[in-house]
């Protein structure tokens, strides 16, 4: 039942004037997924969503969706439903006019169109609220309108583009859950946009790292963060980033090449013990653990995590020690060399 | 409550008031003072050397409705509002929807429409007066290539009127795009794209969702259009003087006329109260009844 390549780009390229757009994306969305388009601004995310969309036409490349060729087909022949991250709610339409508007252009009946209204509505738990109009409803209210016309439309592939980014960040956790659960329950397929890694790891089934328009990484949010391809990944991945160390900084790994290590498989033991030795330049209380900043000639980056609220004094001289098995290990290019 | 809040209070009050005052006084030399002068005058007999002004009630305007000469004046401007107003709001909006879609050299088609508005009136006047003269005139030219035969535009009652009403839609149809234009700027780019993904043609994209957020846009351009439909004179001028035999006479040129070529002024005041009063009422209702039915943002 579950179409394996539902949603298929084949070497999709846009460029602008000239300018690097996306280059090469080659992706292969499954039925029913949850994939997330994760990166820096200017990396290329929306563009691609754009081109998925239809808003865009690639300059080069193929666009498949459930099997069809979409390449050069018009946004609404590729049946999909899009939230924007600005909502793009019509202002002088009350919430059910804005919900059921594609309905009425597609000339659905009025009983049917009632029905569906009715269950989006019941979905985003919005009933009650159909008379007013955007600007009378709080932001999250808005995003929820948002939601509601893209589950009304039936469609089974559906498009977001950082639909959270105006939300403050309480609610933000919340709708997350929201959306999680509405593509479970739904069935259908999400490609969501978003440069917020915490919303992209915790949401996707598959997460595609991009930078400067091109994908660095396509795996499960576990791949990305254990085991990141490039250096790029690994410093982008995870909070705080991933720790960069030359080789030659602890003993038997050669020149030339690069180490990761993240905070928290990095421990701190006794004077002689250890493998490196730095300095404490901060301590940070976050609560449930503390995160000491460390300085060392060789390295960027480096941290450890302390259970509970375990503050150093700056400046003190510490040992640290860490397993083989928890260091990435990445080429002179900064690709990951094989385990 | 204390001093010191008292004190802060009438700070306050002498603030607002400091501030209020460079318009109420503008405002009351040249408006409400002149309004209430007019309204005062229009009461009063014309002062001639043997009859010395006396009040005579509302005899002036009782003059006015039993002539003809009025009625024609107001069925002229009638007339003249009721094609010139949605005329060049039609074509205003139809411009600005094309000069804001993605076409080439935007830029000259905007700046071309706006022309007509950047130009004096009377220099647009003297333009359309060679335009129209009989004989030696562009329309004249154009028709005797075809073989037609001259028109006097100006000179016959048939076609005076709307002679002027050509030049006045030619004029406000690029002002009003402007502000068109500018409301368009505001609407967001997305809600296309949210229009285009649910399969929203062109048309039902225009109708549903871009005319009504342009309301409060048409409604103000409406009450100016309306405005300037009585404030019409300069073209009068050059053009007609208002005639042949008032063919063409509009309201402002006859209280001109009446007031300082005839030197009627308790007539001209008559009229004058007669103008502000209407346009006072068609204004509250444009205001009060559309303003409910439009959407601001």
């Amino acid at each position: 039942m579950t179409n394996s390549q539902f949603v298929v780009l084949k070497d999709v390229a846009k460029r602008w004037n000239g300018q690097l757009g996306v280059e090469d994306i080659s992706l292969e969305i499954p039925e029913g997924s949850f994939t997330a388009l994760l990166g820096p601004s200017g990396c290329g995310k929306s563009t691609t969503l754009r081109l998925l969309a239809g808003l865009e036409l690639p300059d080069e490349g193929q666009i498949l969706i459930d099997g069809k060729d979409v390449t050069t087909s018009a946004a609404s022949d590729r049946n999909l439903s899009m939230v924007f991250q600005s909502y793009a709610l019509f202002p002088h339409l009350s919430v059910t006019e804005n919900v059921v508007f594609g309905l009425k252009v597609r000339r659905v009946p009025k009983a049917e169109r009632q029905e569906k209204l009715h269950r989006a509505l019941e979905i985003t738990g919005l009933l009650g609220y159909e008379n007013r109009k955007p600007g009378e409803l709080s932001g999250g209210q808005r995003q929820r309108v948002a939601l509601a016309r893209a589950i009304v439309a039936g469609q089974r592939l559906c498009l977001m583009d950082e639909p959270l980014s105006n939300l403050d960040a309480k609610l933000r956790n919340s709708v997350r859950k929201d959306i999680k659960k509405l593509q479970r329950d739904l069935g259908i397929t999400v490609i969501y946009v978003t440069h917020d890694q915490t919303e992209a790891m915790s949401m996707a089934d598959t997460v595609v790292l991009m930078k400067d328009g091109h994908i660095q990484q396509v795996g499960t949010p576990e791949d990305l963060y254990s085991r990141p391809n490039n250096i790029f990944v690994a410093e982008f991945v995870g909070a705080p980033p991933m720790a960069l160390l030359q080789s030659t900084a602890p003993d038997g790994f050669g020149e030339g090449k690069t180490i990761g290590i993240r905070a928290e498989n990095i421990q701190i033991v006794p004077k002689g013990e250890g493998r490196m030795c730095c300095t404490v330049n901060e301590s940070e209380f976050l609560g449930a653990e503390t995160l000491i900043g460390l300085d060392h000639a060789d390295a960027t980056g480096l941290c450890v995590l302390k259970p509970g609220m375990a503050t150093m004094a700056e400046g003190t001289e510490i040992e640290i020690n860490f397993h083989d098995d928890n260091l990435h290990i990445f080429d002179g290019a900064g690709q990951r060399l094989p385990d | 409550m204390s001093a010191h809040a008292n004190l802060e209070r009438r700070r306050q009050a002498i603030y607002g008031w400091l501030l209020l005052s460079p318009a109420m006084v503008l405002l009351t030399v040249f408006a409400f003072y002149p309004s209430i002068a007019t309204l005062w005058s229009s009461l009063f007999s014309r002062h001639t050397r043997r009859n010395p002004t006396e009040f005579v009630g509302t005899e002036n305007y009782a003059d006015l409705f039993a002539d003809p000469t009025f009625w024609l004046v107001v069925k002229n401007n009638l007339l003249y509002a009721g094609i010139t107003i949605p005329v060049s709001i039609f074509i205003a909006l139809s411009m600005a929807l094309w000069a804001n879609s993605k076409i080439s050299a935007r830029g000259f088609v905007r700046t071309a429409y706006f022309t007509p508005t950047v130009l004096p009136m009377i220099a647009a006047a003297n333009l359309w007066l060679f335009f129209y003269t009989p004989g030696l005139g562009v329309l004249d030219q154009i028709g005797s290539l075809f073989g037609l035969p001259s028109v006097n535009w100006l000179g016959q009652p048939e076609t005076a009127l709307w002679a002027i009403i050509i030049v006045t839609i030619w004029k406000e149809a690029g002002f009003f795009m402007i502000f068109y234009l500018a409301a368009l700027q505001t609407i967001p780019e997305d809600l296309k794209e949210a229009a285009d993904i649910e399969g929203t043609s062109r048309w039902t994209y225009t109708r549903r969702i871009v005319l009504p957020l342009l309301m409060p846009t048409t409604l103000f351009i409406a009450v100016n259009a309306m405005i300037n439909s009585v404030k019409l004179i300069d073209h009068l001028f050059i053009l007609t003087k208002g005639g042949p035999s008032d063919a063409s006479k509009l309201i402002l040129y006859y209280i001109w006329e009446m007031a300082f070529a005839f030197f009627d002024a308790p007539h001209a005041a008559a009229i004058t109260v007669l103008v502000i009063a209407v346009l006072g009422v068609v204004a509250a209702v444009q205001f009060l009844y559309l303003d409910k039915r439009t959407h601001y943002q």
